[in-house]
């Protein structure tokens, strides 16, 4: 096990790992959302679900050791790629071999990371430490939020920026996982493609609805 | 056809190198980029000035000895060749072209355009051969292998360890060639008996050499001049996974 986790591959399926339990998260976090368009009892009652099941508290944990190995772990091994060049080439076409996506892992990393700071504080610390930034209701503080434009944009920016992450995380994952093959191949980046955008246009639906028509 | 060269020339491994202009006339559309070279390097001992180095061997692409980064790419513009089989037809008449050295930390420049690949040769000594007693020579067909396996393998025994995928990879990962070295034998019945240790071995052995880690980005078949297929990356982390998480 200590020579599976200090190996390039070993890493890498841990990156894996960690990258499907976010995807899985990213999936119950954004039905739950859903419910806001249920109207506001349909989401209060998700979200008091949420922040009294046992199940859920446990795994509130889980989630944050996952998130920060994915996180510790993808910088690790980002600095490690950067040193193993050396000398840069003068002329480089990587657009003729791979996508933006691929080769942006980090960038759109750390943009949906300091998102994920700014989310946690507007959303997780007012409800778990302050009363719910004094609203009466969780459907009055999320609805309240996207009334500001700004934070509507930042939203949906990051979205998009979390969409292009798992464009190609999604499909990254199984070929690190070895579960990658060419009889798969276009059926895992097409869902990919597909759950990417999915996650981008439903969470940005929600912060566009209630900032706009709403 | 007439070019200009900017060509990468570094005294030794410790000096420091930089780019240099060099102007080449006259060049017959069919003549291929290493004879290109040779023409420039006639005129630079003509001139008495020292030739530029770079790697070459069989010049039909099939042993893996040259190398060059052209124009921002592994073997140049054209895919699935090898720069000796690249023709000055591919390029423009009058354009310049930026020739580079394969450039990875773990292939040290050894003059101007020629690399130290010796990092791929330990790969695969630690493991990538299969062991066999020496006698009476065995009926070739004795042991019986699917079709599709037979395919499998004899794909990814065409690598022919150039190392464009290193040279490509932004991490400059060698999973692509290691994939190719371990997949070889993985699917063989006389593969099979060393496949632990071959596969632990020859990862240990890359990782040990300072390559980087694989990101998936897939410029490495892309680049390859022998059109190595990612499934190898993937089928060598299944042989990973098996060797150090599987009990015996």
């Amino acid at each position: 096990m200590s020579r599976f986790l200090s190996s390039s591959i070993g890493r890498k399926v841990v990156m894996a790992l960690t990258g499907f339990f976010l995807i899985t998260f990213l999936i119950v976090h954004l039905g739950i959302n859903l419910s806001l368009f249920w109207g506001p009892e349909a989401f209060n009652e998700a979200s008091e679900f949420m922040a009294t099941n046992g199940v859920i508290q446990v795994m509130q944990y889980v989630l944050a050791a996952g998130f920060i190995m994915h996180i510790i772990l993808g910088v690790k091994l980002e600095l490690q790629n950067r040193s193993s060049r050396g000398v840069k080439y003068a002329v480089n076409k990587p657009s003729e071999n791979s996508s933006f996506s691929s080769r942006n892992m980090i960038v759109t990393g750390i943009i949906v990371l300091l998102f994920l700071i700014l989310h946690l504080k507007d959303f997780f610390v007012e409800l778990k430490f302050f009363d719910k930034g004094g609203f009466s209701t969780d459907y009055d503080l999320v609805t309240a939020l996207f009334k500001n434009p700004v934070y509507t944009a930042i939203y949906v920016i990051a979205f998009i920026l979390l969409g292009i992450h798992l464009s190609h995380g999604f499909q990254s994952a199984f070929q690190s996982t070895g579960a990658n093959y060419n009889k798969y191949k276009r059926c895992l980046k097409n869902t990919g493609i597909a759950f990417s955008i999915l996650i981008a246009v439903g969470f940005s639906a929600i912060a566009l609805y209630f900032s706009f028509i709403n | 056809m007439d070019f200009t060269l900017k060509i990468w020339r570094q005294e030794d491994a410790n000096a420091q190198g930089s780019m240099k202009e060099y102007k080449v006339t006259d060049i017959d559309s069919d003549t291929s980029f290493l004879e290109t070279l040779d023409v420039l390097n006639q005129q630079l001992v003509e001139k008495n000035e020292d030739v530029i180095s770079f790697d070459n061997d069989c010049r039909e692409g099939v042993c893996g000895t040259c190398s060059l980064y052209i124009n921002g790419e592994a073997h140049g513009p054209k895919k699935l060749v090898t720069t000796c089989q690249l023709y000055m037809r591919s390029f423009k008449d009058g354009q310049t072209i930026y020739i580079e050295p394969f450039r990875a930390k773990s292939f040290p420049i050894v003059k101007d355009l020629v690399v130290d690949r010796s990092a791929f040769d330990r790969i695969q000594q630690s493991g990538g051969y299969t062991s066999f007693d020496t006698g009476g020579a065995v009926d070739a067909n004795a042991i019986l292998i699917p079709k599709e396996d037979a395919a499998d393998a004899f794909d990814a025994a065409e690598c022919i360890g150039c190392g464009a995928c290193v040279a490509t990879c932004k991490n400059s990962s060698a999973m692509l060639y290691v994939s190719a070295k371990v997949s070889q034998f993985a699917y063989l019945p006389q593969g099979r008996v060393e496949a632990t240790e071959r596969v632990m071995n020859m990862v240990n052995q890359m990782d040990a050499e300072g390559f980087g880690n694989c990101t998936n980005t897939g410029a490495c078949e892309v680049e390859c001049p022998k059109g190595i297929s990612l499934e190898n990356i993937a089928r060598l982390n299944r042989e990973f996974l098996k060797a150090t998480l599987v009990p015996k």
